[in-house]
């Protein structure tokens, strides 16, 4: 065990000191990506506490980045509110919609559960566009220079950019790793691979169900207001549908449940989409195709496999 | 030493001819050499811009050949790189990002739809890249972009709804009630036509607002009061159809107000199709006419014919492919803003981007041509937005015929923001 957890520190150890000195050696265009992926993989490794360790397929995870994307945008727009208060009032927007959202939804399970989350975030959707005088609806708005400053760093500049975006990715990717070592995160793990058989040794479901959902939520949070930030854009398209199915695909491909498998994920979706454009104009016929190869050849995603077959230790 | 000068050999003639006669090569030997000018063109390729990103495509592809076959730009050839965005913002971006730092593009065109320039838009004034949108929203004007995004091809959806308004006033009638998609198209619609329309003594009675989800329409339309002269619709997709269709079912043969609305509805949508006869009689906002009309310029025939547009707005290649007739002109003429922006600022290289953004910023009158065969134009540099003369169209046996032309000037309105004076 000891081996093991000695093991395990020192490969995601490893991997954020490789991230951290990448803007070093790739070039400004892929470093920028980088950074976007590192942002979006946050969104995934929130997407992973629910459904990859707790078993929650939601469809809703789009409401919850866009709670975190407008929580931090609309004061930044309204009053003016710098990066930091601005972040952090986005990560408490994705917790506290997550915590709420849980608490209706998941008075449901399975099949219900995915479909009342999925209705939730259309009914975000629609609500982004309704109060459209005030959230600028479908078209959006661009966070002002000014609101993009963090302790006196341009984050619209390369190096802050990266450096921030790689500070929240190594954060989340260190507490998800935490967390999955702790007793609450085998818990989680519980209740994904049998609830009743949790609820007689005497765990709530519905707490740690709740639980999972919020830490879930904020993870979410800080991507949408770190995207906002970041990249200067919030816009309701953060809503729609595709950004529920993206975490997921994210997750799916790296592996669920497993703590590195959400970047992975992010990763290859983007090397999959610059290689796939690069060839052709029916990219996304090239993507599909990977995904259903994935889905048929490797059900439990690329590091679930690995760990199934080869590393029995990876977390 | 002296010797060879005074009396030289056959061998230092002929070195000193072959070189005399390289120099003289020299310069059309650079000139077919010149590295090519490079524009990416961020493409709605794929997702709900599809249909106008095929069009934009066509349409650049051959402004693309015109000015290749006439020199290209300051006598360098030009090539474009498209690049698919999705129609989303976040790939949008992105795709800026890629045009600019990945393939070293000089500046990057074409993008449609508003909420990807919004997306895109800051991404390029990081960048520090020209951003040359063909959108038609109001974005640009409103002063919500930087000073390296401008609208050199196409005028604002506010200027087009404003000319429309003393049209419709005077000829359709005053008492006007409003069916528009609640979302950013349909909410510019409803605030600057209720404006204009009151401007002009006219009056909106009913704002009716459908869920962009909605699919059905049916429950709306009581809510059109009856004394409902003229009503506005602006629907936008495939929903089109079935409103169109069920309104026609709820009015039936009986009495109906006169109807108006914009051509975005029906790009790339046949206009004799069936189910949209209940549009007969009715008039449609158009930029450029998809028909071409009796008194077209004398540069229609040409630009039709380089597009691959026939006189219907149709390929010539299938007569059911319609084409985005009324917003596709813009690319073209964006890339011949681009070409005389270029050429009077010297542009050289990615480091003269600045003064390309000044030298377009100059730019005023942009008089009727092959470069704008949509008409003359007014760019100004303060708001990044052009201004042209739009058309109303009737539809007469299912086709579109134009029926009225405005001036440049009923379009115009107070700047609401000077770029000029923002750092770039």
């Amino acid at each position: 065990m000891r081996r093991n957890g000695l093991r395990v520190w020192a490969l995601h150890l490893a991997l954020l000191a490789v991230l951290a000195s990448a803007q070093f050696w790739l070039s400004p265009y892929l470093a920028t990506n980088l950074a976007r992926i590192m942002v979006l993989a946050v969104f995934a490794m929130g997407y992973n506490l629910a459904f990859g360790y707790t078993g929650l397929l939601s469809l809703g995870h789009a409401l919850l980045l866009a709670a975190g994307m407008y929580a931090a945008g609309l004061p930044a727009l309204l009053w003016g509110w710098s990066a930091g208060p601005a972040f952090i009032a986005g990560l408490a927007g994705g917790g506290l919609v997550a915590a709420v959202l849980g608490l209706l939804a998941l008075r449901t399970a399975g099949v219900s559960f995915m479909i009342v989350t999925l209705m939730f975030a259309q009914a975000g959707f629609l609500t982004l566009l309704y109060f459209a005088p005030v959230t600028r609806g479908n078209d959006g708005f661009a966070v002002a220079a000014a609101s993009r400053s963090f302790l006196g760093f341009d984050l619209s500049t390369d190096t802050p950019r990266f450096l921030a975006a790689f500070a929240i990715f190594a954060t989340g990717l260190l507490v998800s790793l935490a967390l999955m070592r702790s007793p609450f995160g085998r818990t989680m793990i519980a209740m994904r691979e049998n609830e009743e058989r949790s609820r007689m040794l005497g765990y709530n479901p519905f707490t740690v169900k709740l639980a999972a959902l919020t830490l879930s939520g904020l993870y979410a949070g800080a991507a949408g207001a770190a995207y906002a930030l970041l990249f200067g854009y919030v816009g309701a398209s953060f809503a729609t549908i595709q950004y529920s199915i993206l975490p997921m695909l994210y997750v799916l491909m790296g592996g669920a449940g497993t703590t590195l498998g959400p970047f992975l994920g992010a990763l290859l979706m983007f090397a999959l989409v610059e290689a796939a454009t690069g060839l052709t104009t029916a990219h996304q016929f090239i993507i599909g195709a990977a995904l259903v190869a994935l889905v048929l050849f490797a059900p439990k995603g690329i590091l679930g496999t690995v760990r199934e077959r080869w590393a029995k230790w990876l977390p | 030493m002296s010797n060879g000068l005074l009396h030289p050999t056959r061998r230092g003639l002929l070195l000193a001819g072959g070189a005399g006669l390289l120099t003289a090569a020299l310069p059309g030997h650079v000139a077919a050499q010149a590295a090519p000018i490079r524009i990416g063109f961020q493409l709605h390729r794929t997702g709900i811009g599809a249909a106008y990103g095929r069009w934009y495509e066509r349409t650049t592809q051959a402004a693309l050949k015109a000015i290749n076959d006439a020199g290209g730009i300051a006598g360098r050839p030009v090539e474009i790189l498209f690049e698919d965005d999705a129609t989303d913002p976040k790939r949008g971006s992105e795709v800026v990002d890629k045009l600019t730092q990945a393939d070293g593009c000089d500046l990057v065109m074409g993008t449609l739809f508003s909420h990807v320039v919004m997306g895109s838009a800051p991404r390029a004034g990081e960048l520090k890249v020209p951003y040359l949108v063909c959108s038609e929203g109001y974005h640009v004007a409103s002063g919500a972009l930087n000073r390296w995004t401008l609208q050199p091809g196409i005028t604002d959806v506010r200027a087009q709804i404003s000319t429309m308004a003393p049209w419709v006033a005077a000829n359709l009638g005053k008492k006007v009630t409003m069916v528009f998609p609640d979302y950013a198209f349909g909410h510019d619609h409803r605030d600057f036509f209720t404006k204009a329309v009151a401007e002009q003594g006219g009056e909106v009675i009913a704002q009716i607002a459908v869920p962009p989800t909605e699919t059905s329409f049916t429950r709306y339309f009581p809510q059109i009061p009856a004394e409902t002269e003229v009503l506005y619709h602006v629907m936008v997709g495939p929903a089109v159809l079935t409103f169109v269709k069920e309104l026609g079912e709820f009015y039936g043969t009986g009495a109906k107000p006169a109807l108006f609305g914009f051509v975005d509805s029906l790009e790339a949508v046949d206009t004799a199709t069936p189910g949209l006869e209940f549009l007969e009689g009715s008039h449609f906002w158009e930029a450029h006419p998809r028909v071409k009309p009796a008194d077209a310029g004398e540069h229609e025939a040409a630009y039709r014919a380089a597009v691959g547009v026939d006189d219907n707005g149709a390929s010539v290649s299938d007569a059911k492919d319609i084409s985005t007739y009324s917003h596709m002109f813009s690319t073209w003429e964006t890339l011949y803003f681009i070409k005389q922006a270029m050429e009077a600022s010297g542009y050289a290289g990615p480091a003269d981007r600045q003064k390309l953004v000044e030298a377009m910023e100059a730019i005023s009158d942009l008089p009727y041509g092959i470069e704008r065969p949509q008409g003359a134009k007014r760019f100004n540099g303060k708001t990044h937005q052009v201004f042209g003369t739009q058309s109303i169209s009737q539809v007469q046996g299912g086709k579109l015929v134009k029926v009225h032309t405005t001036t440049i000037e009923e379009g115009l309105y107070e700047d609401a923001v000077d770029y000029t004076t923002m750092s770039f």
